[in-house]
């Protein structure tokens, strides 16, 4: 026993040392820890799909000539204004003065020349790539003004170029962007404990005066769920802004030393159809399950309330959303009708790849067991991301169902894909898409939304489930961050500490 | 002995071989494309490629496994596809803590079973025997990553001593990257002390019947002196056998220790490799793993030699 008593001595003397470290820190005030689930494999926006590089560097390091708000709204990033001209085809933008690189470097047109190329260039590995094929020419006229001419309108272009994809970059530091990013926003890259943190401190060249609040902003990540509340309330941690431990909510809701706050996000959640495969070919079958699908009973039980239903393929905090929820109510009859006529009047058996997050996991059990009371027996198969990508969503069309958030704004576009994984066609649809491609007015963009939401949810395109929801907890007296997630940030320009 | 040591050194040298093969094997067959991974739902197919291309996905398998073995055998490792930096530095970094929480788990876990399984057998069928295999039961049944979220909520949420998790880096000093290590070392080490204090506890009470203890306690040599000093010695081979094993396990067991502490540790890395497809550092992390599973059993087995120097039959 004494050996124990020796380790418990131990441990007090180590645990004074951090607390003294603790003390210190709620002293500040001027430094903020956060917690993100995934770790980014590396720090360049253009050069790869893992949110979590957004998640950090999002205007925090990195910019582009537009930005997205917290509302998903188009703002002046390094442009400070553009002109359009009325066939939609040319882009003005006038560029701010006096930006430069974290490396004392000047930010100029050229840059954004050098960046939209190699974006666009046979050796890109931009993961969005699409974003800036409808770009013909970039003219340089002088340093702060850009012309970027296109081949077709493109109605998104302007939101595109506020994506992190679309960050500007400068020739000399574009390379080592990976592992020392070198951008024009409010913080620099400090360091990175590869696992653990990536530190950004503050810019004292930023060009606005007084901003950021914060000297020294700490990403932490912490994967497992128990350990991310853990980590919350042991106060190692400041936010954590998609919290993972969504069962503990509850826990923190009610202690005033914290805030929860439920947002909003760009994603979809889905149950995809094959439609390249009996019977989810058959419309009638497709509206049964949706008649099936009791949504609500799917944000309780999957998503501990959180989570807005939706009755299409629209995000229902933009503008232009219709609300089709009522489409095909819950009601098993109907569902059990449709299957007769479909001539499956018993069912049958199927399949739900369920890639890893919790949202499809636990999404998946509930819908099965709602299909299960019509009969239609869905066993289901969980998958890694790897698998998922290679089975489902790349040419194989090795599966029945799947349970997926589209989290990419605005992408009412992918059922109009030849190739997508859901193989799903329509003619009107594909009619519709047309029209908003040349259209760039707002209110007729709004119109064609809603009749594309339309057709999609009579058609039973897919099960539509909810609004991927952003649940976060915070300390109480941090003041600026950002709710909802329209793209993937943490833009901690203006946050700071009100007490 | 010398032919002794020959014949275990080419044993580990084919074992490492025949690893090397398994390995590449399995994650070819492995679905999923690191290059579609990185780049998302949204990559256009020249994207693809000319990712593929940059990370030498693009060459026929053979030429990848001799790239790849030569290159072990130069000691260059690679460079991770997804971080984009040399594998032997990343796995550097980690094992600067899985190395340190493995050697903490095991000192802990040894200094306190030893005692304790020395003191169990020497009061056989007694009450502090059954207070020690009590404890060890108990050790055995607990899963080490409850005890460590129990320790987390005592130690850090209720009473603030230490951090709930993470690794501040060695450069923070010694003081906080310790601090940081207590907890999971600790998790770790009382279910390994549990099995460990059991084995220790049979391997002297089987040695306790031998011959030379009684005549030990004949010449009139006191309790303590006999097993200290001569059962112990004689009880250390399956005790050091069963150390070495679980050092080895520790190396890639502590995956789910620090995935409760949230420490960016050598399981940590393989198991985000694995989930990334980040094909070269599993590959390589996997060897690491084998190599050391390989030195430890050979330096387990140079210490029996030490432990009983008797010549072995046939050397």
């Amino acid at each position: 026993m004494r050996k124990l008593g020796l380790l418990a001595v131990a441990m007090v003397a180590a645990g004074t040392a951090t607390g003294f470290a603790g003390a210190a820190h709620a002293q500040q005030r001027d430094t903020l820890a956060l917690g993100l689930g995934l770790e980014p494999p590396h720090l360049d926006p253009t050069a790869g799909a893992a949110a979590a590089i957004d998640e950090v560097t999002y205007r925090n390091v990195f910019e582009g000539l537009t930005r997205i708000d917290e509302k998903g709204s188009v703002q002046p990033g390094l442009a400070e204004s553009w002109e359009v001209s009325p066939d939609g085809l040319t882009y003005t933008f006038r560029l701010r003065d006096g930006v430069t690189f974290h490396d004392g470097t000047t930010f100029d047109s050229a840059d954004v020349k050098f960046a939209y190329d190699r974006a666009r260039g046979p050796d890109s590995v931009n993961a969005q790539k699409g974003y800036f094929a409808a770009i013909d020419t970039i003219e340089t006229p002088d340093p702060r003004t850009v012309v970027v001419r296109l081949s077709r309108p493109d109605g998104l272009f302007l939101f595109n170029m506020g994506s992190g994809d679309a960050s500007i970059v400068a020739p000399e530091s574009a390379a080592g962007n990976g592992q020392n990013p070198v951008g024009t926003g409010p913080f620099r890259f400090g360091r990175w404990v590869p696992g653990d943190r990536v530190v950004l401190t503050a810019n004292p060249d930023y060009r606005e005066p007084g901003l950021p609040h914060l000297r020294e902003v700490t990403f932490r990540f912490i994967a497992d769920p128990a350990a991310q509340l853990n980590a919350v309330r042991s106060g190692d941690l400041d936010a954590f802004p998609i919290f993972g431990a969504t069962e503990s909510v509850a826990l923190l809701e009610g202690d005033p030393q914290f805030q929860v706050v439920a947002g909003t996000t760009e994603g979809e959640t889905i149950l995809a159809f094959n439609h390249s495969r009996p019977p989810f070919d058959d419309v009638r079958v497709r509206r049964a399950i949706a008649h099936a699908i009791d949504r609500q009973e799917v944000v309780d039980g999957a998503m501990f309330g959180y989570g807005t239903p939706i009755g299409s393929h629209f995000a229902p905090h933009r503008e232009g959303y219709v609300d089709l929820t009522g489409t095909y109510p819950p009601d098993l009859d109907a569902a059990k009708a449709l299957l007769r006529e479909a001539g499956v009047p018993d069912g049958f058996k199927t399949t739900i790849k369920l890639p890893p997050p919790p949202y499809a996991r636990r999404s998946g059990e509930i819908i099965a067991a709602q299909l299960a009371r019509v009969g239609i027996e869905a066993e289901l198969i969980p998958v890694e991301w790897a698998q998922w990508l290679e089975q489902v969503f790349r040419g194989g069309n090795d599966f029945d169902m799947t349970i997926v958030a589209h989290v990419e704004p605005l992408d009412l576009d992918i059922y109009n894909r030849p190739d997508y994984y859901f193989n799903y066609h329509g003619d009107r649809y594909a009619e519709v898409m047309a029209e908003l491609e040349r259209t760039v007015d707002p209110a007729a963009r709004n119109e064609l939304y809603g009749q594309a939401q339309r057709i999609l949810a009579e058609d039973a395109a897919s099960g539509f489930l909810f609004q991927l929801p952003k649940v976060g907890v915070r300390r109480a007296g941090i003041e600026g961050m950002w709710d909802n997630a329209p793209v993937p940030a943490n833009d901690m320009t203006e946050v700071r500490w009100t007490e | 002995m010398l032919s002794f040591l020959a014949r275990r050194l080419v044993a580990a040298a084919a074992t490492l071989a025949a690893a090397t093969v398994v390995v590449f094997v399995v994650l070819e067959v492995m679905p999923g494309d690191p290059a579609l991974l990185m780049l998302g739902t949204e990559a256009r197919p020249d994207t693809l490629a000319a990712l593929r291309e940059q990370m030498g996905l693009d060459r026929p398998a053979p030429v990848r496994y001799l790239a790849w073995v030569s290159g072990l055998l130069t000691g260059d490792l690679g460079r991770s596809m997804t971080y984009g930096v040399p594998v032997a530095e990343l796995v550097a970094d980690r094992l600067a803590i899985t190395v340190p929480l493995a050697g903490l788990a095991i000192l802990a876990s040894t200094a306190l079973a030893l005692p304790l399984g020395l003191y169990a057998a020497s009061r056989r069928g007694r009450p502090g025997d059954f207070g020690v295999m009590a404890f060890s039961q108990l050790g055995v049944a607990v899963p080490n990553f409850w005890l460590g979220i129990l320790l987390v909520l005592v130690f850090s949420i209720g009473l603030g001593w230490l951090p709930a998790g993470g690794f501040p880096g060695w450069q923070a000093g010694i003081g906080p990257a310790l601090a940081a290590l207590v907890l999971p070392a600790v998790s770790l080490a009382l279910t390994e002390a549990a099995i460990l204090a059991r084995v220790a506890r049979s391997a002297v009470l089987e040695t306790l019947g031998e011959d030379y203890v009684r005549t030990a306690r004949a010449k009139g040599l006191s309790n303590r002196a006999v097993l200290w000093g001569h059962v112990l010695r004689n009880a250390l081979i399956p005790i050091v056998t069963l150390v070495g094993l679980q050092f080895a396990f520790l190396m890639a067991g502590t995956v789910v220790i620090e995935n409760v502490f949230y420490l960016p540790g050598l399981g940590r890395l393989l198991f985000q490799a694995i989930t990334q497809r980040d094909l070269i550092v599993v590959k390589d992390v996997t060897i690491l793993l084998a190599a050391m599973v390989v030195l430890v059993s050979f330096a387990v087995d140079l210490l029996y030699a030490v432990i009983d120097p008797r010549p072995k039959a046939g050397s």
